[in-house]
């Protein structure tokens, strides 16, 4: 086998790990904004995710633990912007601005005790003889756990999302809370649970980068992806299954980027860095430019403030 | 039912638009209170090192307006986006594109300058502030795209370009490869106004900004036009309002303001380039221009507030050992509360079951 070919399973797997933030924190953001809800605050998520779930497996010596709490700690921010958005029905995009930079100067207040401090990261699945294929043992078999849980989420979400009565709810009221409203459906409540379940997704996304990718914490060691994962989201037209190619197509570039220097080819490397989002820019103008398409994918109710009595 | 319910006022409250931000900054302080006592410190002492100590000298208010002028001109800017709903969250890309470009143009006019390379700065940074906002708003009317997210993704590109720049062609040839430039020549450096502080020209762009703002909101046709897209865009379509041309217009006029802001940042306080021009003024402004209800004269009122809060975030990292980033977390609760407070604007809160409708 050539030296060139040998390289196409690590970059391969690389590209499914430094995929997973985004795919967490997307489908998250993906049904939040089914149920009408727009929360930039994914950014601001993550890192709180990301810094909690540090800090307790730090602390603990826990991973699951620490998980589990990084879910929880986003699934807070969620609930804040819930209750600001939803509650006291303060403009959507204001407040997702507030919980982005709320969540960085947290988060970089909780972490400032653990900067620097080196963390194993999650075991690596390892099948027998499967893991040991190569090319592709290592990146289809040989992962962490939360690459597969990212995974195996997108189908569950599609599933809860158009097979299940509480996803046709929930997509009822992204489409028109009055409408839904009037059958009975409590939009509000509903909302909450959206909001928090993207809270705890991005959460999960942000642990991810602490607790395995990297693995340490580094203040806004989130880089920009939650804000990536939203575009992602309007990239997969609110789609599960296309939020997960969005992201693969991401880890890609990020991946590239990475490995064109090993390459030997002279660009400095900040320009390389640029990549990643100069391709969320790019990917953003080739699918808003149908505009016909979104808005035939959009819910209907984007962004827009429910009040029972108006 | 809920014993505390919201009833839509028929108009919204005209005292509450004042009231809220100072119900707001009054949360934050209390909030501040619980914050340093449950961090382990002595809350009066922290807020005092915070808030108070800072600008107890000539010094420390110089250096509030030297904090402030940035973010008044980039909140300026964005204020009249966001009255007109076009959400430039990039000021702090354009702010730093600002930079590059004005601080460009002294490095390159090193040693051969005159009278006319600051005022050849400071057209460059508003151009450079310009050109960066005018890529949200080429694709947001071409191609439909959020400037939501083009203009934030631009920020992380506008600030990797200056890291480059400076560890590259921007870095000083006799400085032992330290990513900074040269120091600039007096001719490319901003006038001291206050003698004895850091106060520089860019403070009475600042107050201009504030002026011609608030004379375009609210003495001018395009004015009534950004508010009128703003509050009912269907309204607007009617009247005959040309939208592209309102999207056109804030993101050129917020973008070359941050332009400016960044140039005189460089120009002013730090002298030359280096790879952190500002501490967040571009993301600060957002929370400036709502605290300020995106009026100019609110705007600076707020701009001298937050600016308080950077300065007493380094007083207090420097007096207590306080960690610096308390100052984001302030700057975040004070826009929650904010906006949870806004709810009195349009609403009132009544407690106790519905009373029955007749």
């Amino acid at each position: 086998m050539s030296a060139e070919f040998a390289l196409v399973g690590p970059i391969l797997a690389a590209m499914f790990a430094a995929a997973t933030p985004l795919l967490f924190a997307a489908l998250g953001e993906a049904v939040t904004e089914k149920s009408g809800v727009l929360n930039l605050g994914v950014e601001g998520m993550m890192l709180m995710g990301a810094v909690c779930g540090f800090a307790i497996t730090v602390k603990t010596g826990s991973a699951p633990l620490g998980l589990l709490i990084a879910a929880g700690a986003g699934a807070a921010m969620g609930a804040l912007f819930g209750v600001l958005t939803l509650l006291l029905l303060a403009n959507q995009v204001a407040t997702g601005l507030a919980l982005t930079l709320f969540g960085v100067g947290l988060s970089a207040l909780v972490g400032q005790g653990f900067v620097g401090i080196p963390l194993e990261g999650l075991p690596k699945l390892h099948i027998p003889v499967l893991s040991d294929l190569p090319v592709v043992g290592q990146a289809v078999f040989g992962q962490d756990l939360l690459v597969y849980l990212g995974i195996a989420a997108v189908p569950l979400v599609h599933l809860f999302l158009y097979r299940t009565r509480a996803g046709l709810v929930l997509r009822a009221v992204g489409e028109n809370h009055h409408a839904a409203h009037a059958l009975g459906y409590k939009v509000i409540r509903i909302r909450f649970l959206a909001v928090m379940f993207g809270g705890a997704m991005s959460g999960l996304g942000g642990a991810f980068l602490s607790m395995d990718y990297t693995p340490m914490w580094a203040e806004n060691i989130t880089a920009g992806r939650g804000w990536i994962a939203l575009a992602l989201v309007v990239f997969a037209t609110w789609k599960p299954v296309r939020v997960m190619l969005g992201a693969w197509l991401f880890g890609g570039v990020t991946i590239a980027q990475l490995h064109v220097q090993g390459f030997g080819i002279d660009i400095p490397s900040q320009i390389l860095s640029m990549l990643p989002y100069l391709a969320t820019v790019l990917v953003l103008v080739l699918i808003s430019r149908d505009v016909a398409r979104i808005r035939l994918n959009a819910p209907a109710c984007l962004g827009k403030l429910f009040h029972p009595d108006s | 039912m809920s014993l505390i319910r919201l009833e839509p006022r028929g108009q919204a409250s005209k005292a509450m638009v004042y009231a809220t931000p100072l119900l707001a900054v009054a949360l934050t302080l209390l909030s501040g209170f619980i914050l340093f006592l449950l961090l382990g410190f002595d809350p009066v002492k922290a807020l005092h090192a915070f808030f108070i100590d800072p600008v107890s000298s000539k010094r420390g208010i110089g250096e509030l307006i030297v904090k402030a002028t940035p973010l008044v001109l980039c909140a300026v800017g964005l204020a009249i986006g966001f009255r007109a709903n076009v959400w430039n969250i990039g000021a702090e890309g354009q702010l730093t594109m600002g930079a590059i470009a004005g601080g460009g143009l002294a490095l390159a006019f090193y040693g051969e300058g005159g009278w006319w390379l600051l005022p050849l700065m400071v057209i460059g940074g508003a151009a450079g502030g310009m050109a960066w906002a005018a890529i949200p708003a080429y694709l947001r009317i071409r191609f439909n795209a959020s400037e939501i997210l083009t203009s934030l993704m631009l920020t992380y590109v506008a600030l990797l370009a200056l890291n480059y720049l400076v560890h590259g062609p921007y870095r000083d040839p006799d400085g032992f490869a330290f990513p900074e430039s040269r120091l600039f020549e007096a001719d490319a450096v901003m006038p001291i106004l206050w003698s004895g502080t850091r106060v520089h020209l860019g403070t009475a762009f600042a107050l201009f900004a504030v002026a011609a703002g608030w004379v375009l909101i609210a003495r001018t046709f395009i004015g009534f036009q950004i508010k009128v897209i703003g509050l009912t865009p269907a309204a607007a379509g009617y009247a005959g309002f040309d939208q592209k041309r309102i999207i056109w217009l804030s993101l050129l006029l917020s973008g070359g303001l941050a332009g400016i802001a960044g140039m005189g940042e460089i120009a002013g306080p730090i002298g030359q380039i280096t790879p952190s021009v500002s501490p967040g003024y571009g993301f600060t402004a957002i929370i400036v221009a709502f605290l300020g209800r995106l009026h100019p004269v609110g705007i600076l009122l707020a701009a001298l507030l937050m600016a308080l809060s950077f300065i007493g975030g380094e007083a207090a990292q420097i007096a207590m050992g306080l960690p610096k980033a308390i100052t984001g977390v302030f700057q975040g609760m004070l826009l929650f509360f904010l906006l949870a407070c806004d709810v009195l604007i349009r609403y009132r809160v009544r407690i106790g079951a519905r009373r029955a409708v007749a």
